[in-house]
């Protein structure tokens, strides 16, 4: 089983991604289940969601305590929230920023995954010029699939197709395939 | 046809192949995805021969299906928590004058203090309204119920609850299969109704029952609930002959055969206990499960069978009736009850007002179950050390406060001081 936690902030789309990410692992015949971290749901407060993807029936209904990978979309968190609870040695770590790892601070924590694990990608950005609202929960998809091969950005293009509507879902495969690109070039360099 | 999609769409959409008439609804935390779901269908048409209607209070709600089924249509509506407690009268008139509403209740703690999140407090709170209750563990069973909730409360004339946990499954995404019409329309027959309102053929529904017959109308409706524990079976095989899955029943056994040990649980935290089972097997515990699809009609000779010949069992409930315990747990000791070397009973409260329920709690309660076993309830993760420390300051202190505020900000200085 693979477990991926998402933290966000309301407003974010934070819930949606981990949605899109279970219909994704869905598309390609795996067993998925996402659910929210139920808080009241506020413009602004911190927001957790989960996806879990196994290739048999998923019946854990406990949250995620040792995630396989975090999607960080907010990176003002950190300062909120402890993010990295439980992050497996062998984890991923994917956080939307501009900035690189080590103007984050988070040079220590990349260094306990396994090299090219960890990984920031300008998602908010990207959403900007292709959706036009900084809403980073697709590009960071396109960036997850790019970074974990644990689905592939087909799927997510798909995804996002049956969450969002048309127009909008045209711009937010743009990001997301935007974001797989920036993946594959930091790979490269 | 398989689909990955929340489970409050997925139930929509098998209510909506129940082909309802009427849906009334009034939107509450965290049922109102459902009915959301099911107002669109009604606008697109997906839904035909429908009215949806927009009710002020759950009172309205309720009092309106009372009236739509009375008047012959197939009525349908959900809430939850205090949603429910709010329609309490309706939710009695219902069962009383036998309709055949099916009401989804997605299920929540009560307030106060006030709680949006899960546990089985509100079904606890009317589960002797003469509704009959089933408990769904995945979504697939909560969108199968639905379909044959309705076929058990119009074969009856008698209410249903499909209570289903509030967020664990309303909110989660995972795949549905979601049947085909033509499968339901020849599972579920037309209503066709035991009394109706008709001005060509008028009756009283509702007359006023003086000492000379109340009991008897209540001996009929407890009557139709031990009917329905015949019924419920028969409905979930004749379920699984068309559409191919374990749906409903009275209950489900998981690796109880040859087991020392049976936990007794309902709704969706059976999916866990069943992980922590086999992590626990593996270990050489001879540990089984029950999982409780009916809780009214209750089960009592079907869960003896499988309860009789251990030693232990343990109780596993998201509810509190406070000042006694667990309701599940004293409705188990009563299926046990004049038996000779009954097993021993013991009740765990977990899972309260939406505190996740682990897999390391299970461990930790279950292997004390076999170790050094409790009487009386044991409480899962109780943070004692907030506990004590309220106690000994309303002790100390006259006019101590209100007991929520006074428990968060310890838990405040508490995460302070593991800062520091």
């Amino acid at each position: 089983m693979f477990q991926v936690r998402f933290h966000g902030r309301g407003g974010q789309g934070v819930v949606t991604a981990a949605e899109m990410l279970a219909v994704a692992a869905f598309l390609e015949g795996a067993h998925a289940q996402a659910f929210p971290s139920f808080g009241s749901e506020r413009m602004g407060a911190p927001v957790v969601s989960f996806c879990r993807i196994d290739d048999h029936e998923i019946r854990l209904r406990e949250p995620i305590m040792e995630p396989d990978a975090l999607i960080v979309q907010d990176p003002t968190l950190f300062k909120v929230v402890d993010d990295f609870q439980g992050l497996k040695p062998s984890g991923y770590l994917l956080v939307n920023s501009n900035r690189s790892l080590d103007e984050l601070h988070l040079a220590a924590i990349a260094g306990q995954l396994p090299a090219g694990h960890a990984l920031t990608v300008p998602a908010s950005e990207l959403a900007l010029k292709h959706v036009g609202r900084p809403l980073p929960n697709a590009a960071l998809l396109g960036a997850f699939a790019g970074l974990t091969g644990l689905v592939d950005l087909k799927s997510v293009n798909a995804a996002i197709g049956e969450v969002f509507a048309k127009n909008i879902a045209a711009a937010n495969i743009a990001a997301a395939a935007a974001a797989h690109d920036a993946v594959a070039d930091a790979a490269a360099a | 046809m398989l689909k990955q999609v929340e489970g409050s769409r997925a139930m929509a959409q098998a209510i909506g192949l129940c082909r309802p008439e009427v849906i009334c609804a009034y939107p509450i935390t965290p049922q109102t995805h459902i009915v959301e779901g099911l107002g669109e269908m009604v606008r697109t048409g997906e839904i035909t021969h429908c009215e949806f209607i927009n009710v002020e209070s759950e009172f309205a709600a309720l009092s309106v299906a009372i009236g739509a089924s009375a008047a012959g249509a197939r009525a349908y509506t959900a809430t939850a928590s205090q949603g429910l407690l709010f329609m309490a009268e309706a939710v009695y008139n219902a069962s009383g004058l036998g309709l055949p509403i099916v009401m989804t209740l997605g299920n929540r703690a009560i307030g106060a203090p006030i709680n949006i999140w899960n546990d089985h407090s509100d079904a606890m709170a009317v589960c002797d309204s003469g509704w009959m209750q089933l408990f769904a563990e995945t979504n697939q069973e909560a969108a199968d119920l639905h379909i044959q909730a309705f076929r058990l409360a119009e074969e009856l004339s008698m209410p249903v609850m499909v209570c289903v946990d509030g967020f664990i499954l309303t909110h989660a995404v995972e795949r549905v299969d979601i049947p085909e019409q033509a499968e339901v329309d020849a599972y579920l027959p037309p209503y066709e109704p035991v009394q109706v309102l008709d001005p060509q053929d008028p009756v009283s529904i509702g007359a006023m029952v003086g000492p000379e017959a109340f009991t008897e109308v209540r001996y009929l409706q407890h009557y139709k609930q031990t009917l329905a524990l015949r019924l419920i079976p028969e409905f979930a095989a004749e379920f699984k002959a068309r559409f191919g899955r374990d749906s409903g029943g009275l209950l489900r056994s998981y690796r109880a055969e040859d087991a020392e040990l049976i936990v007794v649980a309902m709704g969706s935290v059976n999916g866990t206990i069943k992980d922590t089972i086999d992590e626990m097997r593996a270990d050489g515990v001879p540990i089984g499960l029950v999982t409780l699809v009916s809780f009214r009609p209750f089960p009592t000779a079907a869960l003896r069978e499988q309860l009789v010949r251990v030693r232990n069992v343990v109780v596993i409930e998201k509810s509190l009736a406070v000042g006694m315990g667990g309701p599940l747990a004293n409705n188990v000791d009563l299926a046990l009850r004049n038996i000779a070397g009954a097993p021993q009973v013991h009740s765990v409260i977990a899972g309260l007002g939406g505190r996740p329920i682990t897999r390391a709690a299970l461990h930790r309660v279950l292997r004390r179950a076999l170790e050094e076993p409790w009487e009386g309830s044991h409480f899962l993760d109780l943070n004692d050390t907030i506990i004590a420390k309220e106690l000994h300051y309303v002790r100390k202190v006259r006019r101590s406060g209100p007991t929520a505020e006074n428990l968060l900000r310890r838990l405040g200085q508490a995460a302070k001081q593991s800062v520091v």
